[in-house]
């Protein structure tokens, strides 16, 4: 019984971070932006989140840091994208090199190369009274620490703006048909702009859980592909705010039944494991898994006529 | 040749070389603000000894040769996928399984002659690679699969098949505790170029060949003609009779050929053996840096490569000399990356600004074909 606690209780950990990028990434790929830089993103978010808190004391402010950094590096992705309608992916590929060389610099200069890291302001557990006594669901749903509550609370918050506001009705068409929301008047550019800082803000922020959540510190190239997952949880779960949720689930399981697998020593390689949601993600993209919301727009620059 | 015509090669020259030389000076100037914020070095004093260490006495050239040569193969890698209209992103996977199928063959068949054994290494090498771009090609073809998804999604599933194979079937657990395959047998291993010191190798021949291969097929053969007629314009292309299709396919072939050997030469010239460290680099994306900076002209990845591996052994060389720590070089190719692909800031003369589309020419300083499908 406990095995299967600490499974799901991991499971859920370590789907957030992917749950929270994706419900960034959602909002820019419905806008008709390929944000390949959501792993350098999440690096920047990660390191800057560290420094915050170490500064102030405080695992939120820096959390709170990191998100308006990582909005700010976003904002780079904005200009190169959005207004000088430069190549999305060439730009992510170069916002992903960026990150890790200014993450490595920066980090070297401020913490040197020093063995044991200061220790810093992290999130830790955060149990809610009465339902975290609930038998094997209390210490699995109810004894996380708060940006797990966060992140699945969002879900629905994001699928209501997505599909029920105004915003979120602007975003979907600005990456359905940009020429046609040019024609009705409504400012393609600033959609698209918004629509990414949107998600470096939330890459900022899923990138300092990774490094305050589901570590104590900053370490090189820290989110190792943790971005890209993300990418990968938006496109398995089909551009929908609960799907994504539903890919960020099976990623995480296909995650910590590696950690299981490892400990209790079965003898099954854990590299296929770990393989398996790209996999999966390749096989939702050939379209073998429902027909695909992918945006008609989708990477595409609007050169206003 | 007419006066007119000469004065437009000097032009496209000009163009050629402005917006890398621009995007260089001005990569390099924000990477002295990053030296200045982080180092008590000067960024002059940092640039002097990446200068020194890149290309300041023969045996730094030897050294920027080497670390440029797997360089200049994922560049082509990603510079053939491109002039067919493809994103090529899976460099990084393709370079892996092209190392991986070298070393199968490397570590085996023991007793062959180097003129039978390297030739076999390579071969696979470049087959694992061709294999695995192929892949990308089929899904795109059959199922109308984004590259830009699957191909990042393969480079994981290409590090994992890495990381189980010298934990596994590939693990030298006679001699050592460490994931990592055993060492390469003699006559699989690539000569040294000359005799002595030097780490240069027979592989900076086998790049030539590739980047002359590359120049050939494109602008000298029917097959190379419908996969740039097929990447400028593919209604055109489909309209002349090409099926886009089957260029998509050859040139997803190619490019996963191309980085699949330079993977195999990284192992069988310079690393003799497969292990988890052995992609520290991240060849495939320095490729795309490459490729872009090269305009994916062939003479212009040799320079861009040799630029690059420069900049990836003078930085070694900084650390030592410095205190400006190597990884400062990744921000200065990153910082190329962004401004050669947004090279459209740098225009000149803004009077009819031409719009960079993804779909479309990879230069567009440069039309090639008329609306019907016609060469020019």
């Amino acid at each position: 019984m406990s095995i299967l606690v600490s499974f799901l209780s991991s499971t859920l950990m370590l789907s957030t971070p992917t749950l929270i990028a994706g419900l960034g990434i959602v909002f820019s790929e419905r806008a008709g932006i390929v944000n390949i830089g959501t792993e350098g993103m999440m690096l920047i978010g990660a390191l800057s989140g560290v420094i915050g808190s170490l500064m102030t004391g405080s695992v939120w402010l820096g959390c709170l840091f990191a998100m308006v950094v990582t909005v700010l590096f976003a904002m780079v992705f904005a200009v190169f994208t959005v207004f000088v309608k430069a190549d999305q992916t060439v730009i992510g590929t170069g916002m992903n090199i960026l990150a890790s060389g200014l993450t490595i610099t920066i980090n070297r200069a401020v913490f040197g190369a020093s063995t044991s890291p200061p220790r810093i302001d992290a999130f830790s557990k955060a149990p809610i009274p009465l339902l975290s006594d609930i038998p094997v669901l209390g210490p699995v749903l109810f004894s996380q620490p708060v940006p797990v509550y966060v992140a699945f609370l969002l879900v629905p918050v994001a699928w209501f703006v997505l599909f029920r506001t105004h915003i979120g009705l602007k975003v979907r068409a600005v990456g359905e048909h940009p020429r046609a929301c040019d024609t009705v008047g409504i400012n393609v550019a600033r959609s698209r702009f918004l629509a990414i800082l949107y998600s470096g803000l939330m890459a900022g922020f899923a990138g300092a859980f990774v490094s305050m959540g589901q570590m104590t510190f900053f370490t090189e190239n820290m989110i190792a592909g943790g971005g890209f997952m993300a990418l990968a949880a938006v496109v398995f779960g089909n551009y929908t705010p609960f799907g994504i949720m539903g890919a960020s689930l099976v990623f995480g399981a296909s995650n910590a039944l590696k950690f299981q697998l490892q400990a209790l020593n079965t003898g099954i390689p854990s590299q296929f494991l770990v393989m398996l949601p790209y996999i999966i993600t390749i096989l939702a993209l050939c379209g073998l898994i429902g027909r695909s919301n992918k945006p008609a727009a989708s990477a595409v620059p609007y050169v206003k006529e | 040749m007419t006066d007119g015509s000469v004065r437009h090669k000097a032009k496209t020259a000009f163009q050629n070389l402005y917006y890398p030389i621009a995007a260089l000076l001005i990569s390099l100037l924000l990477g002295s603000i990053v030296i200045l914020l982080t180092a008590k070095s000067s960024p002059w004093e940092a640039y002097r000894a990446m200068f020194k260490g890149a290309f300041g006495t023969p045996r730094a050239w030897d050294e920027t040769f080497v670390k440029a040569i797997p360089f200049m193969f994922t560049a082509l890698s990603f510079a053939i996928a491109r002039r067919c209209g493809i994103i090529n992103l899976g460099a990084e996977g393709q370079f892996r399984m092209g190392a991986l199928l070298g070393t199968l063959v490397g570590v085996n068949f023991p007793g062959l002659p180097l003129w039978v054994h390297l030739p076999m290494a390579l071969v696979a090498g470049f087959i694992g690679g061709a294999l695995y771009g192929l892949i990308v090609g089929l899904l795109k073809i059959r199922f109308g699969a984004s590259e830009l998804i699957t191909t990042i999604m393969l480079n994981y599933v290409a590090a994992q098949i890495i990381d189980f194979c010298v934990n596994g079937p590939l693990k030298d657990s006679a001699n050592s505790s460490y994931p990592q395959s055993a060492q390469l047998f003699d006559s699989a291993i690539m000569p040294k170029l000359m005799a002595g010191t030097s780490r240069l190798h027979w592989g900076l021949a086998l790049v030539l060949a590739a980047i002359f291969f590359y120049y050939f097929f494109l602008w000298k053969t029917t097959k190379g003609f419908e996969m740039r007629v097929v990447g400028l314009n593919p209604a055109a292309g489909a309209y002349a009779g090409m099926s886009i299709p089957k260029s998509s396919l050859l040139a997803m072939l190619l490019a996963g050929g191309f980085a699949g050997l330079g993977g195999c030469v990284e192992i069988v010239a310079v690393q003799f053996r497969l292990m988890l460290t052995s992609f520290s680099v991240s060849y495939g994306f320095t490729g795309i840096a490459v490729a872009l900076m090269g305009n994916n002209n062939p003479i212009g990845i040799f320079f861009s490569g040799v630029l690059f591996g420069g900049l990836q052994s003078g930085s070694l060389k900084m650390q030592t000399l410095t205190d400006v720590s190597s990884s400062v070089v990744l921000v200065v190719q990153a910082l190329i990356i962004l401004f050669i692909a947004g090279r459209a800031m740098f225009k000149i003369r803004r009077a009819s600004p031409v719009p960079v589309n993804v779909k479309g020419p990879s230069d567009p300083t440069k039309p090639i074909l008329d609306t019907r499908g016609d060469a020019v």
